[in-house]
C-alpha cells in the first residue's frame, strides 16, 4: 500500500471514530449550556443505535432511520427532562438512571436484531473531487452523518455566540434566576435544550449502527458515551475545543493501534491508555486559565429550577 | 412459556470507557426444579462467546424441560462484581454455576469456598477446587486450520490478527494461527494488535483497519464481535469469524469460523449435578468430541477446501500436532525443541509468542 492510501486510510478511520464523540458531545453542550447536566448520553446512543438499525433494516431508508434514531433519543432526553426539570428529580441520578435504562431498553428492543447484517451508509461522493488523490476521499467522499457532524458543529457554535437564542439559552445556564426575572421561559429553553441533546445522542447512536459497524450489538457504543460527556467539560463547553477534543481522542485511539501493528515495544495496555491521557493532558493545559473557564461553564449546571420557590 | 423478568441493574461502572449493568434474567418453568446458572462477561447479543454459552444453557433448558430453572447474568464484569454475582446466585439456590469467562476465576474460587454445596464450572481456567471444576475448548486445534488456509490465501504472507488481553488463550491461538499458516509458508508473519477489551465493536473495527492499513490481506481476531470481519469484508479482503458462525455479516470473506459448541458438555455437567454423580475435573475438548466445530469452508477455491477437511482431519485423528517442534519465540529462544512437543500444561500456561508474531506481550 502506498502512503497515500495510508494517510488516506488512517484518515478515515480517524474520521469514523470521532464522529460518534463529535455529534453526542455537540448535543450534549447544548444542553449543559442551559444548564442541564444529563448523564443520559451513553443509554440515548443505544437507544438511537436500535433504533435507527430497526427502522433502517425494515423500510430500507436510511434516512428515515436516521430521524427515528433522532427522535427516540429525544424521547429519551424528554423522560429525562420531565422527571428533572417538571418533577425536580436529581440530575446526576436520573441521568445515571437514564443510562442504565438505555442500555436495557435497547437490549430488549435488539433482541430480534442481533446476527442480522446491514449495508453500510452509503458514501456521499462529490462528481469530480472525491476522487482526488487524499483529499477526495477525505474531504468529498464521507457518508451524510459526518458532514452533519461539522454542520450541526458551526451551527451550534453560530448560535450560542451570535443568535439571540442563543443568548437567552446561555443566561438560562448562567442564572435561571437573573433570567426567570427578565421573563425568559427558563424550563421552556432547557426542555428544547434537552431535546436538542437527546437528538443528537440518538444521531450519534445510529451512526453507530449504520456507519461504523453496521450491525445491532448490545451495548455497542462501548463507553463512548462517557467519553463524549467528558469531552464537553474538558472543552470547558467550547465547540472548537469540542472538535479538538474528538478528533485528538479518536486520532490516538487509531494511532496507538498502528503502534501496535508496526511491533513497536510499548506495552499494549499503556497505548490503550493513551487516547485518554493525551486528550486530558491537552484540553486541561489548554484549559489552564482559570478564569476563562469560570466564563464558560455555565454557573447553573446541574441545578434544579423551581419557579415557585 | 418463559417467563422473563430483569430484576436488577446494578454495578455501575462509570468508569472511563466501561458501563456495565449485568441483569440477572431467569427462566421457571415448574415448581421446584434443578437450578443452574452462568455468568456471561458479555452481553447474550454479542453474536460471538457470550452468545454461544447462551446456546448451550437454552440447550439445558431444552433436553432436561421442566426438572431445571435456568438463570443467567450477562456483562458481568470480571473483578470484584463477579464476585458479588457468583455469591448473589449460590445464595438465590443455584445448585450449578458456569462462570464463562477466564477473568473470573478468582471470583469463582473464593466463592467456590464458601458455598461448598454448590458446584461451581469455571471456562479456560486452570484453578480447581473440590467444587469448582474447570473446563474448555480446543480452541486453537481451529486456529491452526485457519493458519492452514490463510497461507494458501494470504498474498501478503500478513495476517492481521486482533487479540483482546494477553492471556495464554490468546497466546495459544495465536501461535496454533501461525504454526498452521508456516506449514504452507515458511516466512508468514502475523501483524498483532490487543484492544484490551473482550468486547468493543468500534474498537475492534478500528483495530482491523489499522491492520489491513499495514498491509494484512486476511484477518484474524480473538475478540467477540462480528465487526472485525464485516471490516474486512468492506475492505474486500479475506477473514475469520470467531466463536459462532458469522457468514452473514461477510457473505464474500469470511473463509471460516471456529464455532464454540458447549450444549453437551453443559447437558453431561448439569444431568451430573442432580443425580450426584458431579465430580470435579478438567475437561479440554475440541474437534474430536465435537465441542469444537468449524464453519462451512466457504469463499476459498476447491483445493484450499480440501486441504482444510484434510487438516481437520488429521487434528481429529491425532495424525497432527499443533505443538511441535522445532518452534521458536519471537526472541529466537527455541521453545519447543526438534522432535518434542508439548504436554497440556505447557500449553495451558503458555506466555511466550512464536517468531513471526509482530508485537509485544507486556513483561
Amino acid at each position: 500500500m502506498n502512503e497515500f492510501a495510508l494517510i488516506t486510510s488512517v484518515a478515515l478511520s480517524v474520521i469514523s471514530a470521532s464522529t460518534p464523540l463529535l455529534l453526542a458531545a455537540t448535543g450534549e453542550l447544548v444542553t449543559e449550556k442551559s444548564g442541564v447536566l444529563n448523564l443520559g448520553v451513553e443509554g440515548m446512543m443505544l437507544v438511537g443505535a436500535i433504533v435507527g438499525f430497526a427502522v433502517t433494516l425494515g423500510t430500507g431508508s436510511a434516512v428515515l432511520g436516521v430521524c427515528a434514531a433522532a427522535l427516540a433519543g429525544a424521547a429519551m432526553a424528554l423522560v429525562f427532562a420531565v422527571l428533572t426539570l417538571t418533577l425536580l428529580a436529581n440530575q446526576v441520578a436520573t441521568g445515571l438512571a437514564l443510562t442504565i435504562f438505555g442500555i436495557g431498553l435497547s437490549a430488549l428492543i435488539g433482541s430480534g436484531y442481533v446476527g442480522q447484517p446491514l449495508q453500510p451508509l452509503p458514501k456521499l461522493a462529490v462528481p469530480g473531487l472525491s476522487t482526488l488523490p487524499v483529499v477526495g476521499p477525505i474531504l468529498f467522499g464521507q457518508d451524510a452523518l459526518v458532514y452533519l457532524s461539522f454542520a450541526a458543529l458551526i451551527a451550534v457554535s453560530w448560535f450560542l455566540r451570535r443568535s439571540h437564542a442563543g443568548l437567552i439559552l446561555r443566561a438560562v445556564g448562567d442564572s435561571h434566576d437573573a433570567a426567570h426575572a427578565i421573563g425568559y421561559g427558563v424550563i421552556k429553553v432547557r426542555y428544547l435544550a434537552t431535546l436538542f441533546g437527546g437528538a443528537m445522542c440518538g444521531i450519534a447512536g445510529a451512526y453507530f449502527s449504520l456507519a461504523y459497524t453496521p450491525m445491532w450489538a448490545e451495548n455497542m457504543t462501548s463507553g463512548r458515551g462517557w467519553i463524549a460527556l467528558a469531552l464537553v467539560v474538558f472543552a470547558t463547553w467550547r465547540p472548537a475545543r469540542l472538535l479538538l477534543g474528538a478528533y485528538l481522542f479518536g486520532g490516538i485511539t487509531i494511532l496507538q493501534l498502528h503502534i501496535q501493528g508496526f511491533g513497536i515495544p510499548v506495552p499494549s495496555q499503556f497505548v490503550s491508555m493513551l487516547p485518554y491521557l493525551a486528550t486530558i493532558v491537552v484540553l486541561v493545559a489548554i484549559s489552564s486559565d482559570r478564569t476563562r473557564v469560570r466564563l464558560n461553564t455555565p454557573a447553573c449546571l446541574g441545578r434544579a429550577f423551581n419557579a415557585a420557590g | 412459556m418463559q417467563m422473563k423478568r430483569r430484576t436488577f441493574a446494578k454495578g455501575l461502572m462509570a468508569g472511563a470507557g466501561l458501563v456495565a449493568a449485568p441483569r440477572l434474567i431467569t427462566s421457571a418453568r415448574a415448581a421446584d426444579p434443578f437450578k443452574a446458572a452462568w455468568i456471561y462477561v458479555g452481553p447474550v447479543g454479542d453474536f460471538g462467546w457470550s452468545y454461544q454459552h447462551d446456546v448451550g444453557r437454552k440447550a439445558v433448558e431444552a433436553a432436561l424441560g421442566d426438572q431445571v430453572k435456568t438463570t443467567y447474568v450477562e456483562s458481568v464484569p470480571e473483578g470484584a462484581d463477579a464476585e458479588r454475582v457468583l455469591r448473589d446466585l449460590a445464595t438465590a439456590g443455584n445448585k450449578i454455576i458456569f462462570a464463562t469467562s477466564f477473568g473470573f476465576w478468582q471470583p469463582a474460587l473464593k466463592v467456590a469456598k464458601q458455598f461448598p454445596d454448590v458446584k461451581f464450572e469455571h471456562a479456560t481456567g486452570y484453578k480447581r477446587a473440590d467444587n469448582l471444576a474447570t473446563y474448555n475448548i480446543r480452541f486453537y486445534e481451529g486456529r491452526y486450520i485457519q493458519g492452514v488456509i490463510a497461507g494458501k490465501m494470504s498474498k501478503s504472507g500478513i495476517v492481521g490478527y486482533i487479540g483482546s488481553v494477553p492471556i495464554p488463550e490468546v497466546i495459544m491461538g495465536m501461535n496454533a494461527f501461525l504454526a498452521g499458516m508456516r506449514t504452507i509458508r515458511p516466512d508468514a508473519k502475523i501483524k498483532m494488535v490487543m484492544i484490551n477489551a473482550w468486547y468493543d465493536p468500534g474498537k475492534e473495527a478500528d483495530a482491523a483497519k489499522a491492520l489491513i492499513d499495514q498491509g494484512a490481506d486476511i484477518v484474524a481476531q480473538h475478540t467477540d464481535s462480528p465487526a472485525p470481519l464485516q471490516t474486512a469484508h468492506d475492505r474486500g479482503i479475506k477473514g475469520f469469524g470467531q466463536a459462532s458462525d458469522m457468514i452473514k455479516f461477510a457473505p464474500d470473506s469470511q473463509l471460516t469460523s471456529s464455532i464454540d459448541h458447549w450444549d453437551d458438555y453443559y447437558v453431561t455437567r448439569v444431568k451430573a449435578a442432580m443425580d450426584g454423580s458431579w465430580k470435579s475435573g478438567d475437561v479440554w475438548d475440541g474437534l474430536k468430541s465435537g465441542m469444537l466445530k468449524m464453519a462451512p469452508y466457504t469463499n476459498m477455491p476447491d483445493d484450499v477446501k480440501a486441504l482444510a477437511e484434510k487438516t481437520e482431519a488429521g487434528i481429529k485423528s491425532g495424525e497432527i500436532m499443533i505443538f511441535i517442534g522445532p518452534m521458536k519465540a519471537q526472541d529466537g529462544t527455541v521453545k519447543i525443541a526438534e522432535g518434542q512437543m508439548l504436554d497440556d500444561g505447557a500449553i495451558a500456561k503458555m506466555d511466550w509468542l512464536a517468531e513471526g508474531v509482530e508485537g509485544q506481550l507486556p513483561k
